[in-house]
């Protein structure tokens, strides 16, 4: 068995999610080759060259896949997977975006967000929001499949000595161009890798009173995250969502502060390994999953809960 | 321009599901069933570039058991034109229903796709992107702002970091997400008047598309159960108990 995985990166960095996803592949078993597709991004595969487990690294460095279009990634992917009985990608935006499209030229059908491998053709992966893990087995001859980062530990980023080979294939679809993006900006650790996360939720009333949460936040080492509900209502950007439609979430401490946990928000936080509800509604559906509960008003026990660490 | 909207039959995303005893497959039987909430999104999407003047005719599209009536009927009733059943009572994989979608796209020629990013039930998000590989369109997925230009869109996109624009070249695909739009709800003397509104059915065979499933569902189950917790008194407990007892921080 070969197995492709599609590194995720930003042309100079090899990101996180990559490593999670090597650590499937080799739940899987079988040579691992990894495909670095972007522009000038020679210093990410020789970053990826180091990656433990990794067999080879396949450059495709190329204006065409500098910002990860998926109609041009997605026929790389499907030209170079034709030889892989596997092909992998984090169930990242970017993973999403482009590996069912290159599943489809293949002809078979994807298998998303994957939670444990069971053998190399049988994989789970959670449905309804999460409230059901079903286990699928695909009769597809390459098993087109992505990954949930937060399910599976990363590998080592040292250790492997990869060749690096670089793929002479240029695919310009020429049907979509970029114009633009916006990035938010923070320098706390990256939501979906933090050890710890805090989350406000409606209860916090205005995009202002995040300011207590990121101070406790900065006490902590920790990421800050979001309900839906206070993305919708304004309070902060739609990148900080946790949830089903949102980012998916497992650190090793979760706070949930004014969130009542609707299921589409447990979908995305509910397999972390604690998690503390603040909330002054004790019948809050948040206390059902909360390993400690404080009923209490956010706005005095947050400061305190500052003040105390 | 003509616009092709998909719409799909959902358990109602209030409905928390189960999982039959013999872990065979979710208990659906007797659950409230609902239009896709990303689904309802992109028809509102299609209605508002209607209301714009940019598009000229909306067609709704589902697939599934006749019941899915149900909800194309709801897109008429939200401003959709006319209605198209693929009828089956076969498991329908996202592969095949991207199939069936394409031989819809030969035949009505759109200019312009909409559908949701994921439905509620299976959360594969793939239908979009794999209608986007058969047809060669543009996919616009995850969209929180479509703007038609001319010969082109102009699709902002949400991505994990934060928002990206791409421009993509009529005929497209776009996926909504969440913040795309606020769906507007049917009135009465509209529900009544998309019951008369055109609704033709065809089915696999008739589109001469193969829907045999891919991948076997060998077993559900619910997740692991979390340990029930315990109520803190006030913050100075919580902290004790997270240094000492979870030791976490």
């Amino acid at each position: 068995m070969s197995i492709l995985v599609i590194a995720e990166h930003d042309n100079a960095e090899l990101k996180g999610a990559t490593l999670n996803t090597i650590a499937a592949a080799k739940a899987i078993g079988g040579d691992i080759d990894l495909l670095v597709a972007g522009e000038s991004c020679g210093a990410v595969g020789e970053a990826a060259a180091k990656v433990d487990g990794v067999s080879k690294v396949l450059v495709a460095d190329n204006a065409a896949y500098g910002h990860q279009l998926a109609e041009n990634v997605a026929k790389l992917v499907a030209d170079l997977g034709k030889d892989y009985s596997h092909i992998l990608a984090p169930a990242t935006t970017t993973g999403k975006n482009m590996l069912p499209r290159a599943a489809a030229l293949l002809d078979v059908q994807p298998i998303s967000d994957i939670i444990a491998v069971e053998s190399a053709d049988t994989f789970k992966r959670p449905i309804y929001a999460g409230n059901v893990v079903a286990t699928v087995q695909s009769s597809d001859p390459i098993k087109v499949i992505s990954v949930r980062t937060t399910a599976f530990d990363a590998v080592s980023t040292e250790g492997g000595s990869a060749a690096v080979e670089s793929v002479d294939i240029a695919d310009d679809a020429g049907v979509s161009s970029f114009v633009g993006e916006e990035l938010a900006q923070s320098d706390r650790p990256e939501l979906t890798s933090a050890k710890v996360v805090i989350s406000g939720g409606r209860g916090m009333q205005n995009g202002d009173n995040f300011e207590i949460l990121y101070k406790v936040a900065d006490k902590l080492g920790a990421a800050v995250g979001a309900s839906r509900a206070a993305v919708d209502a304004g309070f902060v950007p739609n990148d900080m969502q946790v949830g089903q439609t949102g980012k998916i979430v497992a650190p090793d401490l979760y706070i949930a502060v004014g969130i009542s946990g609707a299921i589409q928000h447990l979908a995305g936080m509910k397999d972390s390994k604690v998690i503390v509800a603040i909330n002054k509604d004790e019948e809050a559906p948040i206390f059902s999953v909360a390993d400690y509960g404080l009923v209490a008003d956010l706005f005095d026990a947050v400061p305190e809960l500052e003040t105390k660490l | 321009m003509k616009v092709l909207v998909a719409v799909k039959r959902v358990v109602d995303y209030n409905v928390k599901v189960r999982p039959k005893a013999d872990g065979s497959d979710v208990d659906t039987a007797n659950v409230k069933m609902s239009i896709n909430p990303f689904c309802e999104i992109a028809v509102e999407e299609a209605v508002r570039l209607k209301e714009k003047g940019v598009v000229s005719e909306i067609v709704a599209v589902s697939m599934g058991p006749k019941q899915s009536q149900e909800q194309i009927r709801t897109a008429l009733a939200l401003g959709a034109d006319r209605g198209i059943l693929v009828e089956t009572d076969d498991e329908l994989q996202p592969l095949a229903v991207a199939k069936c979608l394409k031989a819809i796209v030969d035949k009505e020629e759109p200019q312009l796709v909409i559908m949701g990013k994921q439905s509620i039930d299976g959360d594969n998000n793939q239908t979009g992107q794999m209608l986007g590989a058969l047809t060669g369109m543009g996919q616009g997925t995850f969209a929180s702002e479509v703007n038609v230009d001319g010969e082109a869109v102009k699709v902002t996109r949400e991505i994990d970091g934060g928002l990206q624009t791409v421009e993509l070249k009529l005929p497209a695909i776009v996926t909504t997400d969440l913040r795309l739009n606020e769906p507007r709800y049917a009135s009465l003397p509209n529900i009544m008047k998309a019951k008369k509104k055109p609704l033709d059915t065809t089915n696999p065979g008739e589109l001469g598309v193969d829907i045999t499933p891919r991948t076997k569902t060998l077993k559900v189950e619910p997740p692991a159960e979390r340990q029930a917790g315990v109520k803190v008194a006030d913050v100075a407990e919580l902290v004790e108990k997270l240094k000492n007892e979870a030791k976490v921080i």
